[in-house]
Formats: C-alpha cells, sequence, structure tokens
C-alpha cells in the first residue's frame, strides 16, 4: 500500500515560513497564517502552529494536508502517552526524534510529508527548540527557521538575538523578521500568530497584522543596483 | 500441592476458579535460588544466591542488564529468563531509537506481564516459569516491581522470591522503613545481609552470591567479585557494630523515621503469595 504510488511528488497547498526563538522563561514560534494554492493566496485563515500535550507547540510550512496528518499522529502519540497515567510524560525532546523517525521513513519510501517543522518546548525548566525537514534532517539551536525564514529571517537573528531574553524582545524581534518577510515573501500576508510556551502553560495568539510600509526609501526604486531588472 | 483433575492444560479452570497450570508455573520461581531488591530514594540494588548445579560448573547467570537505566534479577526457569530479558532488551532499544530517551520502568514492566498474560491464555503455549525482579529509573524515581508467571505484577519497596526467600523477607520487613533514605553503600550491606539469610548454613562469599545497582545518574552494573568480597567483609564488622547499637538503643535512624509511599500494591509484601490463588486475583 502505497509503496509504489508516489502521490506526493509536489505540494498542493502550501505555508510558508515559521521562526522559533528561544527566550528566558520558554519559546517562541511565530508565522502568518496563509494556505498558497500555487502562486495564488488562496486560503488566509491557515492556522500553522499548534499545540502538542501541554509542553509543546509545533509549527509547519509546506504541504498543508500533511502538517494535518501529523498533527493527528502526533495527537493519538500523545493520548497514548496520557492514557498511561504514570507520571511520566513524552517531552519536546522525546516528540522531536518521533518526529523525525517518521519524515525520514517516508522519504525512503520516496513518499515525504512535504513539510518543515520547527517543534519547540520546555520540560522540568529545559527549553528546547528544534527543526525537522521533510528529507529527515533535523538539529536543534537558539533561532531556527523554515523556507524563506531561513534567507531573510536567520541573518537578523544572528545579530541580534540573544541569550535570556524578555518575552518583550522576543516578540519584538520576531515581529521585526515576520514584516521583513512579508515584504520580500510573496506568499507571505500580513496576518500572523504567534505561540508562547513557558513552564506554566501554552498560548496561542489570535491572529494579528503589523504596521506596513510601503514609503520606506528601499522600495521606492527597487530595482537600482540591481542590473536587467525591470 | 497435590495433583489434580483440571491441571493438564493451561486454558482450563478448575471449578475452584484456579488455573492450576499458572499456580505450577509459580511454585518454579519458588524452587529457583533467591533473588532480592530493594530500593531508596536514589538506588535500587539486586541481590542474588548464585548456585552451582556441581563443584565442577561456573555459577548460573541471574541479574541481567536491560538499559543503562533498568536491570533484573531473576529466580526460577532461567532460560525463560534469558528469553524475557532478551525482549526487554528489545523494548528498550527500540524506544531509544525512536524517542532518544529511555523507556520508563514501568511500562516496561506492564509489556512483559501482558506477554505474560498471553501465555496464560493460549492452549498450545504454556506460563514462562521465572519470576523477575526489576529495578529501574524512570522520571518519577528508582523502582523495584516483580513480574509474575501470572501476568501480574507490583510494584515494591523491598522484595524476596525463590527458594528460602522468607527468610530474606523477614529481615527485610524488620527493616524496610529505613532502606528510603539510606546511601547507596548502605542499601547494598543490606542486600548482602538479605542473602546471608536466605544462604542460612553456608558460608557468604563473592562466589555464592551476586548484586547489582542502579541509581539516579549511575547505570545499571553488577558488582564485580572484589568489590562484592569487601561489602561482604564489612558485613562482618558493621555486624558487631549494630549489636552494640541496638543494645544501647541509640539506633537514631529508625527513630527518625520517615515514610514509605503508601498507595495501592506498594510496601512489604507479606508471604501470602507462597500457596494460595491470591497473586491471581489482585
Amino acid at each position: 500500500m502505497g509503496s509504489v504510488v508516489r502521490c506526493d511528488r509536489y505540494p498542493y497547498v502550501t505555508g510558508s515560513s515559521v521562526l522559533g526563538i528561544k527566550y528566558k522563561d520558554g519559546i517562541l514560534l511565530a508565522s502568518d497564517t496563509a494556505g498558497c494554492y500555487g502562486s495564488t493566496v488562496r486560503y488566509k485563515s491557515v492556522e500553522r502552529l499548534k499545540r502538542i500535550g501541554d509542553n509543546t507547540i509545533l509549527g509547519a510550512s509546506g504541504e498543508i494536508s500533511d502538517f494535518q496528518a501529523i498533527t493527528n499522529l502526533l495527537d493519538e502519540l500523545i493520548t497514548e502517552d496520557w492514557m498511561w497515567d504514570d507520571g511520566n510524560k513524552l517531552g519536546p525532546f522525546e516528540i522531536h526524534n518521533y518526529l523525525n523517525r517518521v519524515m525520514y521513513n517516508r522519504r525512503n519510501k520516496f513518499d515525504p510529508l512535504w513539510n518543515s517543522l520547527v517543534l519547540g518546548g520546555i520540560k522540568k525548566g529545559k527549553k528546547y527548540l528544534g527543526m525537522v525537514s521533510m528529507i529527515g534532517v533535523h538539529f536543534q539551536d537558539n533561532h531556527v527557521a523554515t523556507g524563506f525564514g531561513n534567507h531573510l529571517a536567520r541573518p537578523i537573528f544572528r545579530d541580534e538575538w540573544k541569550e535570556d531574553m524578555t518575552l518583550e524582545e522576543g516578540v519584538k524581534l520576531l515581529e521585526k523578521c515576520l514584516l521583513v518577510l512579508f515584504y520580500r515573501d510573496r506568499s507571505a500576508i500580513n496576518k500572523f500568530q504567534m505561540a508562547n510556551v513557558t513552564e506554566g502553560g501554552i498560548t496561542i495568539t489570535e491572529p494579528f497584522a503589523l504596521k506596513v510600509n510601503w514609503e520606506l526609501e528601499a522600495f521606492r526604486n527597487p530595482t537600482k543596483g540591481a542590473e536587467g531588472s525591470w | 500441592m497435590f495433583r489434580n483433575q483440571y491441571d493438564t492444560d493451561v486454558t482450563t479452570w478448575s471449578p475452584a476458579g484456579r488455573l492450576h497450570q499458572v499456580e505450577y508455573a509459580m511454585e518454579a520461581v519458588k524452587q529457583g535460588s533467591a533473588a532480592i531488591g530493594l530500593r531508596s530514594k536514589t538506588h535500587v540494588v539486586l541481590a542474588t544466591v548464585n548456585k552451582a548445579s556441581s563443584e565442577l560448573s561456573a555459577h548460573q547467570k541471574k541479574l541481567f542488564k536491560i538499559d543503562n537505566h533498568i536491570g533484573i534479577a531473576m529466580a526460577g526457569l532461567t532460560a525463560d529468563g534469558r528469553v524475557l530479558s532478551r525482549y526487554m532488551r528489545s523494548e528498550c532499544i527500540n524506544h531509544h531509537f525512536v524517542f532518544e530517551s529511555p523507556l520508563p520502568v514501568g511500562r516496561l514492566v506492564v509489556q512483559v506481564a501482558d506477554k505474560a498474560q498471553v501465555c496464560t491464555q493460549r492452549s498450545w503455549k504454556r506460563p514462562y516459569g521465572v519470576g523477575l525482579l526489576v529495578a529501574g529509573l524512570d522520571e518519577t524515581g528508582p523502582h523495584l516491581y516483580q513480574n509474575c508467571p501470572s501476568g501480574n505484577y507490583s510494584e515494591y519497596q523491598a522484595f524476596a522470591i525463590g527458594s528460602r526467600s522468607q527468610a530474606a523477607k523477614t529481615y527485610l520487613e524488620r527493616k524496610f522503613e529505613t532502606f528510603m533514605e539510606c546511601t547507596k553503600e548502605e542499601l547494598i550491606r543490606h542486600a548482602v545481609f538479605a542473602v546471608k539469610e536466605s544462604l542460612q548454613e553456608e558460608e557468604l562469599s563473592s562466589g555464592n552470591c551476586g548484586v547489582a545497582v542502579v541509581g539516579i545518574d549511575e547505570p545499571f552494573v553488577v558488582l564485580d567479585p572484589k568489590t562484592l568480597q569487601s561489602y561482604i567483609e564489612s558485613l562482618e564488622t558493621g555486624k558487631e557494630e549494630q549489636q552494640t547499637m541496638e543494645e544501647t538503643g541509640t539506633d537514631d535512624r529508625q527513630s527518625l523515621q520517615v515514610q514509605h509511599e503508601g498507595t495501592g500494591s506498594r510496601g512489604i509484601s507479606v508471604g501470602a503469595g507462597d500457596d494460595s490463588p491470591t497473586d491471581m486475583e489482585t
């Protein structure tokens, strides 16, 4: 079943970047709420950040239907873990590894789940932030991003992220990067969500918009300096 | 135990509501040489009486490391025990491969118990003839469990199984309230003393007993004969000290006693499991 049929050669409805940073009390994740159908920004209220259990949050870019399948898988995992009722709980690191196994196994069958996943959580004071790609590449870091975020947001993180930022500082940093992504990523929209996980629990904000300024100097003559552009 | 009409098949109930084959399997555990386990807030210690089948042969191996944080001691058909330990090792490794974290010992114990139960409900199988004392760690700390051929499992503060285990149990019952606060060395000494009780007339030496320890941030390890011998020797000197302390009544540790967990199946189990069906009904 599914071993010969390669049904996932290309994604259909996709989400753009997801950003994640560690801060003093936990992890912050951010993404926009767009689901693109090729070059059409078709769905504008797609939630790409989900809570997993009560100490982990998951963000995904890539094929939205695969993200939904992954969320179902993880919900089953969490439920089974909860049913043991024995004082042990799967932490974010364990879920990261489980996801990695799932992604890598699908890749080996030439039937990948077309997502780049960002997973963040905190357990017993230990913060965790990591990424798993659709081919099973996985790592942890203080700040991660998927898709365009890798090229536009991570340089900003590398300059401006520091250890033990406050919540306000973290939010400000993410908003700055989200704005850059909105300006420069054609599949991004001005409607974002942020997820915050601390020892006290998980909050995912309602969608919000950022103030944009198209009068910036850089937009006045966009092709200046780019020979051959129009 | 006398032969009954209803004891040929494991899948045949007796009119008294007993499965005799399962009970016979538990007899096999009682005939095996003793295994003892005890735990504190930070460590779990397992100890075994090692019997050699003849003077020429080496001792049976009864202590097995399952993973860095789990180990077992067995009593009964050690061949069955080896098969179970291979299963347990496999489960631990699989869990580690998927989650990169240690399998909580309580969950492993339930899996083993379920595996044992299957053998009590298939006409073409027989129950495992080995009892396991499982020592391990999980997020909530160190734990000691017993797995029965019946498919039952329970958690203990301290326990002993196998032949002449009642002597060890009596000693443990006297002392178990102090175990939670014991250091690793004290705990090992208690375990070795309990083995001594089971051996009764025989001289205790590193040749006829085995000890293993697992603790928080300390992987499961079977003590080498030299270390074990030094514990045995310290017992002799410690014993004299203990006697004088008891006489003068200055054993502070026992009077300052702290809890032992008070939920459900925890705590010392008294000899009831030896000759009645209560094990199966719980």
